[in-house]
């Protein structure tokens, strides 16, 4: 059974639909990407699964954490999931910490609500969760305050906040975005480390695809609130089949290529309110036909590589899909 | 150097006041410390490095937005006229700098329009109808519709409301463009599209520009040449095939290997201990010398020279050897 079965999951705020309907399933230990520009839905699918929306948005389907199901269930649940059995970081550490409270501190609230310990346990496990996550000098370190630690020990303590409960699944949303590339290597290689050490699970969520190939064993592209294309990241970056996947690999430049144009996708995102009809990414996609304008494609295939195209790309199309002399993905 | 640069920064120092309390010592905090640089006219030089390593700082030294404590700026031959001066203000036509985010960088009250026009007014270029017939030009330039001359920010795109804030920056002609992080705030596939149009501009109008920014892809994608920066200091310096393929600094070389390649695992790529210095906390002798594998005692002690190493290449680090002035 999978850890987490999110199944026909639809969010809508005030009306209008912007999460068409995810089907996805999260299996013990696993490393799973979701990319996406921004306003794919990617973080709305979590936090719809974690209740953490406002409450003009309406959330359908279900998302069932082994035997219980999460949407719609009570306030008293939901807390005990967060942070608990999920937990979940965000792009921004230094917002989502308190900036009055001392670091060490929160980082022992979490561990006394979720382990039940008090006092000088709670301080001991939160010192040694501090060390677990690379703070430096961990003991002594426990009674700054936040703005006293750099943004890569910030998202480092919210790391160790997340690990406070001993989730099973940890969803990492952009933890990396807002850091430097140095930075960004050393937190990606905690990721990593973390879930050898502990055997959580992790869902990555990014618009980084290098970076999601560094973590993820598998990749779901969203956009415009689908999942378009779903298999395992070595695939997706072989023989990319959705014309958007292939399309964000040609825009983004390559750093041992030249000084080549980058092939641009044309034209801009739809908005929630004014999807077209059919395929939201016909418009903008050179292989659309009549079809593509009128229906909407279902994510079809095998459990290992689905996507949601009338027209998805061949492995030799895949390829040479720009048509352009731009070098082919590689996967070495 | 040549006498074709439009740009030329010789030993730029800036110096900045940081007081820790409201009575407390003042320190001086260099962010820029001995910088120089040159753009051709046609070309773009890349300017990379991490938060605090002085990159944006030096970008507003280059357009004389700010005065540099040490050195100086030439712009086309001649000397940086003070901040503020009739003269300052008359260059400001020809320099122009494009920001990271569109919609602080806009008026949300203003059409997008009129906006575009203003540093036409501002500099009188021509008859009113002929600003007119040159905000359209330009909107048309930068890929935007002549109708959405009366669009507000907020109505357009965050493509699309760079594509304004290019418009605005090219619509004096400028010499100069200084484009700070100007693709970071957008989607993947509008970098693109905003990528290709810079490079389009520079072709046609040939712009010399500087570009800054984080994202080694785009930078080696944009740029003939290439600089890196490390706590107020241009580290290496080489032409943007070669130090993508073979940097020489170590840190260059942890940079290049920090970003994720589609496909290689990350246990053999170098990752840096430590955090990004503090530019208030200079370490002695080379500043990445507490980050660095391979420092030895000498890193520690002595300032290492930004010397040429080899044709067209220039870096900063005991560990490089210079090359030998004999051959």
């Amino acid at each position: 059974m999978p850890l987490v079965e999110i199944s026909n999951l639809g969010v809508a705020f005030s009306g209008v639909p912007v999460l068409h309907g995810i089907n996805l399933k999260i299996e013990k230990g696993e490393a799973v990407g979701l990319v996406g520009e921004s306003g794919c839905g990617k973080s709305v699918t979590w936090l719809a699964a974690l209740g953490l929306l406002p409450g003009k948005a309406a959330v359908s389907g279900s998302v069932r954490l082994g035997e219980e199901e999460l949407v719609g269930a009570p306030r008293e649940k939901l807390e005990q999931v967060r942070g608990g059995r999920i937990a979940m970081i965000f792009q921004d550490p230094s917002s989502s910490l308190n900036p009055v409270l001392r670091a060490g501190r929160q980082i022992a609230e979490a561990v006394e609500l979720h382990q039940g310990l008090a006092g000088a346990a709670a301080r001991a496990e939160a010192i040694r969760l501090m060390d677990l996550v690379g703070i430096p000098g961990a003991a002594r370190r426990f009674d700054n305050y936040p703005h006293e630690f750099s943004g890569g020990q910030n998202q480092r303590l919210m790391i160790a906040m997340a690990l406070a409960g001993k989730p099973d699944l940890l969803v990492a949303d952009e933890p990396t975005t807002a850091l430097d590339a140095t930075i960004q290597a050393q937190i990606l290689d905690l990721l990593i480390s973390l879930r050898q050490e502990t055997g959580m699970a992790i869902v990555f969520i990014s618009h980084d695809l290098g970076a999601v190939s560094q973590i993820c064993e598998r990749v779901c592209v969203m956009y415009a609130g689908r999942i378009v294309e779903q298999c395992s990241t070595e695939m997706l970056f072989r023989a990319p089949r959705h014309p958007y996947t292939r399309g964000l690999f040609d825009a983004i430049p390559r750093l041992d290529a030249g000084r080549e144009r980058s092939i641009p996708i044309p034209g801009t995102v739809p908005q929630a309110g004014r999807m077209p009809a059919g395929c939201a990414f016909a418009p903008r996609c050179g292989y659309a036909t009549d079809v593509c304008h009128n229906q909407v494609p279902a994510l079809s295939g095998t459990e290992g590589r689905a996507t949601a195209c009338f027209n998805a790309l061949d492995e030799m199309r895949s390829a040479t899909a720009s048509g352009t002399t731009k070098q082919k993905v590689e996967f070495a | 150097m040549t006498a074709a640069n439009l740009i030329e920064a010789a030993g730029l120092v800036k110096t900045y006041v940081s007081r820790k309390g409201l009575f407390g010592t003042a320190t001086h905090v260099r962010a820029v410390d001995g910088v120089t640089l040159s753009v051709a006219p046609s070309t773009t030089l890349g300017i990379v490095g991490e938060s605090g390593s002085g990159k944006s700082t030096t970008g507003r030294l280059l357009l004389g937005l700010e005065a540099p404590t040490e050195g100086e700026v030439k712009f086309d031959g001649k000397p940086m006229p003070a901040i503020k001066t009739n003269a300052w203000r008359d260059l400001r036509s020809r320099m122009q700098l494009v920001f990271q985010d569109p919609l602080a960088a806009l008026d949300r009250r203003v059409p997008i329009g009129t906006q575009v026009s203003e540093p036409l007014d501002i500099h009188a270029v021509g008859t009113e109808k002929e600003r007119q017939d040159r905000v359209e030009t330009l909107l048309t330039a930068v890929g935007l519709r002549r109708d959405q001359a009366g669009r507000y920010p907020h109505e357009l795109s965050g493509g699309q409301r760079q594509r304004v804030v290019i418009a605005r920056a090219i619509a004096t002609n400028p010499d100069l463009l200084v484009c700070d992080e100007p693709v970071s705030a957008l989607d993947v596939s509008i970098q693109a599209q905003v990528i290709n149009l810079l490079r389009d501009l520079q072709e046609a109008r040939g712009i010399a520009m500087a570009f800054i920014s984080h994202d080694l892809k785009v930078v080696r994608n944009i740029s003939d040449r290439v600089a890196v920066m490390y706590l107020g200091r241009i580290v290496e310096e080489a032409p943007s095939a070669d130090i993508f393929r073979r940097p020489l600094h170590p840190y260059t070389r942890a940079l290049v290997s920090s970003v994720p390649v589609p496909g290689t695992a990350l246990k053999d790529r170098i990752i840096l201990q430590g955090e990004p210095p503090n530019p208030a906390a200079r370490p002695s002798g080379c500043a990445f010398h507490p980050r660095c594998s391979m420092a030895t005692e000498r890193c520690k002690a002595e300032v290492p020279a930004f010397v040429t190493v080899e044709a067209g290449r220039k870096a900063a680090c005991h560990l490089v050897p210079a090359a030998s002035t004999e051959t």
